[in-house]
């Protein structure tokens, strides 16, 4: 086998043991004799996992897909029943991933970036305080915060029926808007009137980002001829709120709030404690992590750079804005993103809470109810899979795109 | 021309900012904001310990269940109730192995600790490295148990193996290489057969056998993130050799490898450690599911050993390789005496992370069932006794947890400063 892969154009005579001992052809019969192996190793797992297979009854199929599921998922964002199929389900659960993930990545990164900050603070006490946060959160594992959070929110809240009555011994907090409960916390929806409201508010977005960055470029240019900075952060601001305000008011809100009706709130959102349970763990573990990623990147600034914008009479806020952050963020952001991809991995521990992500449906239901384990297994890895090489596609090209920009 | 001779007033010396006076001082001179700023976070930390405190310092060790307990502090609010640890702590340790047998794996853990300081020490001696080998092969007896006669056999021959390499060693490194190999096979072919030479009452001779579906605790965390690491040590290495090797095939087999693992979430291969891994092998096998998570955890675990590797072999400078190579070292002799003891030193704290997120993640394996500290937290919680009690168990193993973290990640720091090299 080894001897068709080898080019014969030696002009002496060829020998066998050439093939081993010359560096010409070593790496080609070396690679040659890997590759057979390999394919013998990944054949024989492929023969076995068939032929179990077979003997179990179930061949590899993924029809199972299309069947119905038959269970019902608790937090839907795509509309779903029971009467829907597995693959829905599947969908329903990767939906739900997601959003504890953005959710999650959200939190960690602002809660991270402060107390990364407050970790390099000349203010002893507060440094201290950073560092023992991310002490703790970090040498414990993530799963145990999970469970534990999950079980303080379970245990000590109020159950709804403790709202209940002439002289409840729990109140709605801010102002008698979000319930607190030990099922979840139940906070006001807003609805609007407006059939179209969603496509324009992305349009107003849209639009006053563009005047924004127009604004901007206007006042660089006016600050690079002049040398006078213009103050725009406040102005923009208000126009933002005051758009938004104004199209809330035109498109006619209805905010609904959370009622006791039964044995439990209804109206309003209902943030189910396995997802704040969740939510909270992932974002206050990450937090920990993010906050050495945003040290290190700090500390990674010359000292120069921060002593040069103190000689140029910028404060400490605006030397940390203007000119530690821009150049600590080359080095923060790739282990922050590859902390977002552990994040979105880690999200597959709801399983131990019982929140209905890909893990909990495609990996926990399904697979137990059509016993399908190789099938369901490969779905959800190659779901992660997707998502981690994407985001590492991502994370190469802004890497090169920031190596560029290097001296 | 009129020359002053006036000196200007001396400055007055600058605050001492030792002493807590001094610090105090210091803090006044930052403006009103930083003290209050210090005094919120220094209130918070104590207001944090005081709580601590407050819960902790409870009288109710022996009581028998909440209800117990409830009794004993008649209505205070917010305090511990240590009963459950005081029942329980032996299982959250190490689970359902005997608790006569105790000192089995606190010796075995003894020596393992010991084996992998003197093993990690910057400067350790040859002599302390090869040493440290004998926990790693006592630790499966002491654990597991059983006859003793095979570990005797293996123990031998791994003594004699230390042996032959100090004084036998003749200058064909093939034929060295070749009786080791041999001297191995005849080793484990008389482990293995040793008990059916021995007479019925010599047989059975050795320390109780402990069936593995009796450990868990903390036991059972520690043995999964040991074997882990360990076992990971050499696959990482080998992968970070394939991915940085010249020869494609070999490359875009570990990248593979790597990028798939590190892709996936470990309970997914957890999953497959609980239900798919007899599927991919010949029908019949069946093997223990300790064993199955230990391979799993293996692979996860290589593969980030593999990056951190990676790294360091590229932090090598080119000229160590060039410098092998214009000595007529080949590939091997390059990477196992030029480069792979520089990267490796290199790696050493990047290596005690990846073990302390190993060791953090074995927690996992309680959601295939298996009873770590927090599927025997679940298991308590569920008892009516001590249905209701949340901190103190959790709170436990945390601690444990924390302490092991922590000090090895004080220690990885430690070692980083230690071998920094570098002109600063």
């Amino acid at each position: 086998m080894t001897m068709n892969s080898t080019p014969t154009e030696s002009p002496d005579a060829f020998r066998v043991s050439q093939l081993l001992s010359d560096t010409r052809y070593r790496a080609k019969t070396l690679q040659t004799i890997a590759g057979v192996l390999i394919m013998l190793f990944l054949g024989w797992l492929a023969a076995n996992t068939l032929s179990n297979l077979n003997t179990l009854g179930k061949p590899l199929s993924f029809s199972f897909l299309g069947d119905k599921a038959g269970y019902d998922i608790n937090q839907r964002l795509i509309p779903y029943t029971a009467e829907d199929t597995h693959l829905r389900a599947a969908l329903t659960g990767l939906m739900n991933t997601l959003v504890v993930a953005v959710l999650g990545c959200l939190t960690a990164t602002i809660l991270g970036l402060f107390i990364g900050i407050a970790r390099l603070s000349p203010n002893a006490g507060l440094a201290r305080l950073a560092r023992v946060y991310v002490e703790i959160f970090r040498n414990v594992p993530l799963l145990l915060w999970l469970l534990l959070i999950f079980a303080l929110l379970t245990e000590t809240l109020p159950a709804p029926d403790a709202f209940r009555g002439e002289d409840p011994s729990a109140t709605l907090i801010f102002s008698d808007s979000v319930a607190v409960t030990n099922r979840g916390v139940f906070v006001p929806s807003i609805s609007f009137n407006q059939p179209r409201f969603g496509w324009l508010l992305l349009g107003l977005i849209a639009g006053l980002s563009v005047l924004a960055g127009l604004l901007r470029s206007a006042a660089k240019r006016h600050q690079s001829k002049t040398g006078r900075p213009v103050a725009l952060g406040l102005p923009i601001l208000a126009t933002w709120a005051l758009s938004l305000m104004a199209l809330v008011y035109w498109a006619g809100p209805t905010v609904s709030y959370p009622e006791l009706r039964g044995f439990n709130f209804r109206d309003g959102i209902h943030l189910r404690t396995s997802l704040v349970a969740l939510w909270l763990a992932l974002a206050l573990y990450t937090a920990a992590f993010i906050a050495e990623i945003v040290r290190a990147g700090i500390t990674a600034v010359n000292k120069g750079q921060k002593e040069a914008a103190a000689a140029l009479g910028l404060r400490g806020g605006q030397t940390m804005r203007l000119v530690v952050l821009p150049q600590a963020l080359r080095v923060i952001i790739p282990p922050l993103i590859s902390n977002y991809l552990n994040l979105t991995k880690n999200s597959s521990l709801a399983i131990a809470v019982g929140y209905m992500d890909l893990t909990g449906t495609l990996m926990g239901i399904t697979l137990n109810q059509t016993g399908r384990e190789l099938e369901t297994v490969l779905l959800g890895m190659s779901f992660y899979l997707a998502v981690s090489i994407s985001i590492s596609l991502v994370l190469n090209w802004y890497n090169a795109r920031v190596q560029l920009r290097e001296r | 021309m009129s020359q002053s001779n006036d000196l200007i007033p001396p400055r007055p010396a600058p605050q001492s900012a030792n002493g807590i006076l001094g610090r105090i001082q210091a803090l006044a001179a930052q403006g009103p904001s930083h003290l209050i700023l210090s005094v919120i976070s220094y209130a918070a930390m104590a207001a944090m310990i005081w709580l601590i405190l407050r819960w902790a310092i409870s009288p109710t060790w022996t009581a028998g269940s909440l209800a117990e307990c409830r009794e004993i502090l008649q209505g205070q609010h917010g305090k511990a109730c240590w009963g459950v640890i005081n029942e329980r702590w032996s299982q959250l340790l190490i689970g359902f192995y005997p608790k006569a047998e105790f000192w089995r794996p606190a010796l075995a853990f003894v020596l393992l600790g010991l084996a992998i300081f003197a093993m990690l020490r910057v400067n350790a001696r040859a002599m302390e490295r090869k040493l440290a080998v004998i926990p790693f092969v006592l630790t499966p007896y002491l654990l597991w148990g059983g006859p003793i006669w095979s570990w005797v056999v293996l123990f031998g021959a791994a003594c004699l193996l230390l042996v032959m390499n100090k004084l036998l060693r003749s200058t064909n490194a093939k034929a060295d290489f070749a009786i080791r190999i041999a001297f191995i096979g005849a080793a484990v072919w008389l482990a293995m057969n040793i008990s059916d030479a021995l007479p019925p009452s010599l047989k059975d001779l050795g320390l109780e056998p402990v069936k593995s579906r009796e450990f868990g605790g903390f036991l059972l965390s520690f043995l999964i993130g040991l074997s882990a690491i360990l076992f990971s040590l050499p696959m990482g290495v080998a992968l970070a050799l394939g991915r940085t090797s010249k020869l494609p095939l070999l490359r875009v087999v570990s990248t593979g490898f790597i990028e798939f693992i590190r892709g996936v979430p470990l309970i997914t291969l957890l999953f497959i450690a609980s239900t798919l891994l007899n599927i991919f092998l010949p029908p019949g096998t069946n093997f223990d599911i300790i064993v199955r998570v230990i391979i799993m955890v293996t692979l996860f675990a290589s593969a980030y050993i593999a990056e951190i590797v990676r790294g360091a072999l590229a932090a090598v400078p080119k000229g160590q390789t060039e410098g092998a190579a214009s000595l007529g070292l080949n590939y091997w002799q390059t990477q196992r005496l030029i480069i792979l003891p520089q990267a490796l030193k290199i790696s050493i704290p990047g290596i005690v992370s990846t073990f302390i997120a190993v060791f953090k993640d074995t927690t996992l394996v309680s959601i295939i069932g298996l009873l770590d500290p927090l599927g025997l937290a679940n298991n308590i919680r569920a008892d009516s006794a001590w249905t209701g009690i949340v901190w103190e168990i959790y709170g436990f193993a945390a601690l444990i947890f924390f302490i092991f973290c922590f000090a090895m990640s004080q220690y990885s720091m430690w070692l980083e400063r230690q071998l920094q090299t570098g002109h600063r």
